[in-house]
């Protein structure tokens, strides 16, 4: 009766003490998810910023600016011109 | 040794001392018991309560608001978080230093500050609201007590004046107040969640009790508007407004086969980014909101019906000499005298007094219905909100005179986006379209309003008044067969017409082989360089169809030569 006792005994206490070192790990491990779930949110919001950032410097006013002040381009004029017809590249 | 024998054991105590001791026990005990029941089983519920009250919180998951977004996946709205600053002022007793620091970071005077800490009794002030995250870092690195920061979204809006008047903007709380923002509130803002952890000494987040409410993120919105299409529009009425040195104006363009907007800009405008001492003027969406007589611009409604009715045919010869045409006692001017013009050339050339004739030989009723069927005097049904339905008067309330007028747009008033849907009836082979702020994948049926010969039949005089003979040849384009009209009209004032001060139009669409895009401009009192349509509205016209027509790559269906302009001085005068 008392051998059985006593590994009883022992066996709470092992269990007792896996309890805790789990839910210490438990605690440990959701600390770590909660971080990378910030981390994501914070990836998020700089993805927005970026994409805010892409379309401010692609704004077509500054694009057609930069286009024609500093790369001269422009519109090419009648005589330049020439249409390409369907039908006709077929044949 | 016999202890039994020992007298001072023999000594006996009453025995009412240990019964006394034994029922003392109980009743302590008893007492215990007692307030265990009391604690455990009454009074449960609140202990527990009070107990996870100490640990466990409620923290709200914040939800984004949807993006907005061209149809082409260009974005034109984003909600990017920033932080606000507030205070208990009772707590904050900053150091010198620290308040200069803090000064300099919120870039505000310190009086300011100290004002906003002291002068209210209240127990809570912002100091600032919507500050960059990295400054509201550096805010909270001065670790001045009584000073909390809370995380808010800001819209940034990156085409900025362009899409001003679409797009519309959001409070400080981040909630449509104007344009595409307030009409798809419900479905922009997010709905932020909840959950329930249990947090530790330190306020970090230990474990995961339950998520009370998901947080939902707003949708995305796709408008049917096209970013480079709308610049275009935008840049160009800008200029014109600023090279005739008018009061506003205001830009449409339609895609003839699914009735999106594909640009619509005004001018004034402002920058949605920073919007302090915005004018009443400026924030006005004029080309839906506002109405004008659109003159001239209503003449192929009239032309059409007489057609419809079987009264003319487009070779019909009406008499509109000597200029002049009395009704009761009003008379109806023609700026351009001829002794007589065909249907087709009274479109072409914009005579008042051929569609006042036309006009009068046509049943009120039956020009009520016409005017009605193609969208005047209801609202255009875009969702925009303060979309203006004009003014269309019930026919039994004409008088001849006003029948006259109403045949070439002078006592009926419309929204500059209804005179561009009403076009898409001739373009549509008599069909109109419901309009669409948002991107239409499949095209919705239209209805029926005229028969296709009479839409195609007013076409054709559409396309005549663009050439060198008609009152638009500046909307011609190289390459593309144009078709549309011009309008002028005195302003209203007072209860009368202004002398001068005009309203220049021009709606029109290309190719006129196979319709595509349909495109309404306005310009509101021109003061240089001339007032007529055809010379104002006409050239925008010409150069935002020509780059949209590219930026669509629209196959040209005319001749690929140089524009003819009638000799300076020779140009067909409109009626006004």
């Amino acid at each position: 009766m008392t051998r059985m006792n006593l590994l009883l005994v022992v066996v709470l206490t092992a269990c007792a003490l896996g309890l805790v070192t789990s839910q210490h790990q438990a605690r440990k491990l959701f600390g770590e998810l909660e971080q990378e779930q910030e981390r994501s949110r914070q990836l998020e919001v700089e993805y927005g910023q970026l994409q805010l950032e892409a379309s401010t410097w692609a704004v077509h006013a500054r694009v057609e600016r930069i286009a024609s002040r500093q790369l001269h381009m422009r519109i090419p004029d009648a005589k330049r011109l020439q249409i390409v017809r369907r039908q006709e590249v077929a044949k | 040794m016999n202890f039994a024998a020992s007298p001072v054991l023999a000594l006996t105590l009453p025995i009412w001392r240990s019964r006394f001791l034994l029922y003392l026990f109980i009743a302590c005990f008893g007492v215990l018991l007692c307030r265990a029941v009391y604690l455990q089983g009454l009074n449960n519920d609140f202990l527990q309560a009070k107990g996870e009250s100490r640990y466990s919180r409620v923290i709200e998951i914040p939800a984004n608001r949807g993006r907005i977004l061209d149809r082409n996946g260009e974005a034109l709205a984003i909600s990017t978080p920033v932080k606000s600053i507030w205070a208990i002022p009772g707590e904050v007793h900053p150091s010198e230093r620290q308040l200069a620091r803090l000064a300099s970071l919120l870039e505000m005077a310190p009086s300011e500050i100290e004002k906003r800490l002291t002068g209210t009794g209240r127990d809570f002030a912002f100091l600032k609201r919507q500050i960059p995250p990295e400054v509201a870092e550096r805010v909270a690195g001065l670790r001045i007590p009584g000073l909390f920061q809370s995380r808010e979204y800001r819209r940034y809006y990156p085409s900025g004046e362009v899409m001003a008047h679409v797009l519309g903007f959001t409070g400080a709380d981040d909630v449509g107040q104007e344009g595409v923002e307030l009409a798809f509130q419900d479905g922009l803002a997010g709905k932020s969640g909840s959950r329930r952890v249990i947090k530790d000494r330190l306020g970090q987040t230990v474990e995961d009790v339950e998520s009370i409410k998901s947080a939902q993120d707003g949708h995305d919105l796709a408008l049917a508007l096209d970013a480079r299409i709308q610049n275009l529009a935008f840049s160009q009425l800008k200029a014109a407004v600023a090279q005739h040195r008018a009061k506003a104006g205001g830009i449409v363009v339609l895609d003839v086969d699914t009735g999106e907007l594909l640009a619509l800009a005004n001018f004034p405008t402002y920058n949605p980014n920073s919007r302090n001492n915005l004018a009443g003027a400026q924030l006005r969406n004029r080309s839906l909101t506002d109405t004008f007589e659109p003159g001239s611009t209503l003449k192929p409604f009239t032309v059409a019906l007489a057609l419809e009715a079987g009264r003319v045919r487009p070779d019909s010869v009406i008499q509109t000499g000597p200029g002049t045409f009395n009704v009761g006692a009003a008379i109806i001017h023609d700026a351009h005298v001829e002794r007589s013009l065909t249907v087709a050339q009274i479109i072409q050339k914009s005579s008042n007094v051929g569609a006042a004739k036309i006009a009068l030989g046509l049943p009120a009723e039956s020009m009520w219905e016409m005017f009605r069927d193609v969208g005047f005097g209801t609202v255009p049904g875009l969702g925009f909100p303060g979309e203006a339905a004009g003014k269309l008067r019930p026919y039994r309330s004409w008088r001849p005179i006003e029948q006259a007028t109403m045949s070439f747009g002078h006592g009926i008033s419309v929204s500059l986006v209804q005179l561009a849907r009403a076009y898409s009836v001739f373009a549509r082979e008599g069909e109109l379209i419901p309009l669409s702020l948002l991107r239409v994948d499949v095209p919705p049926a239209g209805q029926r309003v005229m028969a296709p010969k009479t839409a195609s039949a007013v076409r054709a005089m559409l396309e005549l008044a663009v050439n060198r003979n008609g009152t638009a040849p500046r909307a011609q384009i190289m390459g593309y067969r144009v078709a549309g009209k011009t309008g002028t009209a005195h302003k209203q004032e007072n209860g009368g017409y202004a002398a001068d001060k005009y309203v220049s139009s021009f709606v029109g669409f290309a190719p006129a082989s196979r319709p595509r895009l349909v495109i309404a401009v306005m310009i509101d009192e021109p003061t240089a360089g001339g007032y007529y349509g055809g010379a104002v509205a006409a050239p925008v016209f010409a150069q935002v169809m020509a780059g949209a027509l590219r930026v669509l790559d629209v196959p040209p269906d005319g001749p690929m030569q140089p524009i003819e302009l009638p000799p300076e001085g020779e140009e067909v005068k409109e009626s006004v």
